[in-house]
């Protein structure tokens, strides 16, 4: 019997990949050979998918971006055995994409089958969380803090110092909340380790829920993720018929529950406040800070707010030491950094390395610059309330520290790249727009300036008293930065601003202006 | 998609299976729209009462998320991306023909969506909730007229 891998990661599935494990099935059947489909989740080198692998007595073999049409000419070049074909990519841990990358929390992702624990098992998991059932609480929380990690979500805040708030406050129960409202616009390593790793994050939320004393979790799943809410919910299953999860975990007495809820398809539900409400069934309304979540968060308890990432990489942390987690990166940023390229790019997908690298070798060395062929004019790093930068910026180190002097923000480590022919300025009235559209209306200067600033940015594109409008525009983005309680309205003068600093060609010199 | 005409008894059975949660306002409106496909005026009394909170918090719930509607969906929905990742892709552009391209086919309703998360092959959409890759009009109106 051979083993093919065919990713059931949805966008392997956007590109064809169901039809290509039907095909595969189809034609071994046809041909009477015994073959075995695993739909793994995506080793992120999306510009491949789909990418089929065939286990081999010599490993795994890769060949990709494969169509439901080269089937055939797959099966007669003898692929199952490894056989030369024009889509053949040779080793799979070989592809260089691949190779140079440093893959801690994405290690297992779109190599293991997403849902047999056994797999999951055979390739480390569980290691962390059979360290920390032996440990403290104290000294969980003491490792998590040693090795530095910090939140992967956006603001970076270091993720032990957040759970040592948890451990120390006294209540009667407590949580343990994973924001996985991926909504930001370039990003989605969070769905991706949902889809090809859902183990990985339940058992970071477990150790999470061990070391601060909580015994219930809740995943805030994005609506716009239907294949990582179902990925997720079976894997609860699984785990609590395992006995990692659930009541007595792995036969210690502790026990740890998830439940998932699903957003409304609300951006402002990222915000961690907002999205304590939206899980209590209530409008995605911000909360005042203090009291901060981890005192007073979900229906008033002591509560943990990671993401995704933050809590996937947890087991890694354990099993491996704080001290290897922290010989990577730069500085105050330690540890790896799940990139995610996207946008107009060659070859976009996930790139996992240490801190520290440079945007240029992200874009250039692993990107291969746009997929149009012209030439790179922007990229948007952190989202849609990221700054825009221009391609003078590419030596600008990739870490939290770097890019906040370089006028930008990390934020959750999404870079989408522009080509020559965005225009800056409708660009900057997106963010205006995108904010009118998702502020959740509790800061004024948030419900209202968005609506003003599409406004006035439509009046400088129109070419109306250019000069005036842009005093105008930048003095209301700093009334919104100062104004607003969350990032909605505090950053989304960041692309504003960037775009008018980095291209004010865009602003300054349209057709028909009136100045 | 097709979902049951409306009806109280089995609302009251829809609302029953979550309004004894923690928070039950927001979930019980989504399997309400789930089971019918939207939310109708009906419900909102039944999950005000059922929940223990004023109609006017559940109207408050129902109006705040962009995903709960309160007419009946058309027969095929299609959420094309038109945030910045797909935008530099030429997104913009798809939505607009393809909403041209269909304005006359009444099962097709297509709307906006801001990340779907296939930011790296862009543009991205959704049809009946099967994420898309790639996408152009061309191939949005091929699936369609599959469907």
């Amino acid at each position: 019997m051979t083993i093919v891998y065919v990713p059931g990661d949805s966008a392997a599935r956007s590109v064809g990949a169901d039809q290509v494990a039907i095909e595969i099935a189809s034609q071994a059947n046809a041909r009477g050979l015994d073959v075995q489909i695993v739909r793994n989740g995506s080793r992120g080198a999306l510009f491949l998918e789909p990418l089929v692998e065939v286990l081999t007595s010599s490993g795994r073999i890769a060949f990709g971006p494969v169509s439901a049409d080269e089937i055939n000419s797959l099966f007669e070049a003898d692929f199952l055995n490894g056989g030369d074909h024009v889509l053949a990519l040779g080793k799979s841990d070989e592809i260089a994409w691949l190779a140079k990358q440093d893959r801690v929390t994405f290690a297992r992702v779109g190599i293991i089958d997403p849902l047999s624990i056994s797999d999951y098992e055979s390739h480390g998991g569980l290691t962390g969380l059979r360290k920390a059932l032996d440990m403290k609480s104290e000294d969980i929380v003491e490792q998590v803090t040693a090795s530095g990690l910090r939140g992967r979500g956006g603001a970076g805040f270091p993720a032990g110092v957040k759970w040592r708030t948890v451990l120390n406050t006294v209540g009667e129960k407590k949580y343990i909340c994973c924001n996985a409202d991926e909504g930001d616009s370039g990003t989605f390593a969070d769905r991706m380790v949902m889809e090809g790793d859902p183990f990985m994050l339940l058992e970071g939320m477990t150790i999470a829920g061990i070391a601060v004393g909580a015994t219930e979790g809740v995943i805030y799943i994005r609506s716009e993720y239907p294949d990582a809410i179902e990925m997720m919910k079976k894997a609860i299953v699984l785990a609590n018929e395992f006995g990692s999860l659930g009541e007595n975990i792995l036969g210690t007495e502790r026990s740890f529950h998830v439940r998932i809820r699903v957003g409304g398809g609300s951006y402002v539900c990222g915000e961690e406040t907002a999205m304590l409400e939206s899980i209590e069934g209530k409008r995605g309304v911000v909360r005042s800070k203090p009291p901060l979540p981890a005192i007073e968060g979900l229906f008033g308890k002591p509560t943990v707010i990671n993401n995704v990432l933050t809590l996937a990489t947890v087991p890694a942390v354990m099993s491996g030491g704080a001290d290897a987690y922290k010989a990577r990166g730069v500085g105050r940023s330690v540890g790896t950094q799940v990139f995610q390229l996207g946008g107009n790019i060659a070859r976009g997908g996930i790139v996992e390395l240490a801190f520290g690298t440079t945007l240029g070798s992200l874009i250039n060395d692993y990107g291969s610059g746009t997929f149009s062929g012209k030439s790179i004019r922007a990229v948007q790093i952190g989202g849609p309330l990221g700054a825009y930068l221009p391609a003078s910026s590419f030596d600008v180190s990739m870490d939290y520290e770097s890019l906040l002097a370089a006028g930008g923000m990390l934020g959750h480590g999404g870079l989408v790249l522009f080509d020559e022919s965005v225009d800056m300025a409708i660009q900057a009235k997106f963010a205006m727009e995108f904010c009118a559209l998702e502020s959740c209306g509790k800061c004024t200067p948030c419900r209202i300036g968005s609506t003003r600033g599409a406004e006035t940015i439509t009046k400088i594109i129109d070419g109306q008293d250019i000069d005036g409008n842009k005093r105008l525009l930048l003095d209301l983005c700093e009334v919104m930065t100062d104004g607003s309680l969350c990032a909605m309205g505090g950053l989304t003068p960041l692309p504003v601003r960037s775009a008018l600093l980095h291209f004010p060609e865009d602003f300054d010199s349209r057709i028909g202006a009136t100045k | 998609m097709q979902f049951p005409a409306w009806s109280q008894e089995r609302a009251l059975e829809v609302i029953a299976r979550t309004s004894g949660e923690p928070g039950p306002v927001l979930v019980t409106l989504q399997g309400i729209q789930e089971y019918f496909g939207y939310v109708p005026d009906g419900a909102v009394a039944l999950i005000a009462s059922a929940c223990n909170v004023s109609r006017a918090d559940v109207h408050g719930v129902l109006t705040f998320y962009h995903d709960l509607r309160t007419e009946l969906p058309r027969k095929v929905q299609i959420k094309i991306c038109v945030a910045e990742a797909c935008q530099s892709m030429g997104a913009r552009d798809v939505a607009e023909s393809a909403r041209k391209s269909v304005i006359d086919n009444l099962d097709v309703e297509i709307s906006n969506a801001y990340c779907l998360g296939n930011c790296a092959l862009a543009p991205a959409a959704s049809v009946d909730g099967k994420l898309r890759g790639r996408v152009s009009v061309k191939s949005l109106v091929k699936e369609i007229s599959q469907l």
